[in-house]
């Protein structure tokens, strides 16, 4: 019975991160600037990353965490490259 | 851990938890959607990488420390990553977005257009 709520629970947060990717995916389409595209990037892998934490609750291993880690890791380093290619016009000098 | 046996708190606690995180990350992407310039919408995911993952997280250690009978703080190094590293790329960001505007379209800043200053960088 709890172990039922605790899904639907899960299950209504996963929604709602769901909406909020898909607010940001809208951003990345209508986006008028390159720097809105990438703003709106750095919001869906957070969102993302954070429906994975929401799977390992779910499920109850520690399997998704590391790839809500990984996810963290390598969106961040995107991130980073994608500025410095606005700012410069390439990414390693 | 057999899920048939959680108690009751602990399900709302965590259900809780993670759907405000969640509603708090939903508003700051609604953000993203609805604001007009590119530095009102900078602002807006902040929302759900601070306070709204930090929810989410919050409840993913409850969960792990209760089931697991055993402190579990390793979900921390997510937070720890993720507050660490918005504000560096989101002020790279900020920077960048400001150098093109100041050499693409200085009217978005709200500036005079004489105020423009380009100077390339010495590299």
């Amino acid at each position: 019975m709890s172990a039922q709520i605790l899904f639907w629970m899960l299950t209504i947060a996963q929604v709602l991160l769901a909406l909020a990717m898909a607010a940001a995916a809208y951003r990345i389409i209508k986006g008028p600037r390159a720097q809105d595209r990438i703003v709106s990037l750095d919001a869906l892998y957070v969102n993302a990353m954070l429906v994975l934490v929401i799977f390992g609750i779910k499920t109850g291993t520690t399997v998704y965490y590391e790839v809500a880690l990984i996810v963290g890791l390598l969106g961040f380093v995107g991130t980073v490259a994608l500025a410095k290619f606005l700012m410069r016009g390439e990414v390693i000098e | 851990m057999s899920a048939a046996e959680l108690p009751l708190w602990l399900v709302i606690i965590v259900g809780a938890l993670a759907i405000a995180g969640a509603l708090l990350t939903l508003i700051g992407c609604l953000g993203l959607v609805r604001l007009n310039s590119f530095y009102d919408r900078i602002h807006a995911p902040t929302l759900g990488t601070s306070l709204g993952s930090g929810l989410i997280i919050l409840a993913s250690i409850v969960f792990f420390t209760v089931t697991g009978q055993r402190p579990s703080v390793h979900e921390m190094l997510i937070f720890l990553f993720v507050t660490l590293t918005t504000p560096v790329t989101l002020m790279l960001l900020a920077r960048a977005a400001l150098y093109r505007d100041r050499v693409e379209n200085p009217e978005a800043l709200g500036h005079r257009p004489v105020a423009v200053a380009v100077k390339p960088a010495a590299d």
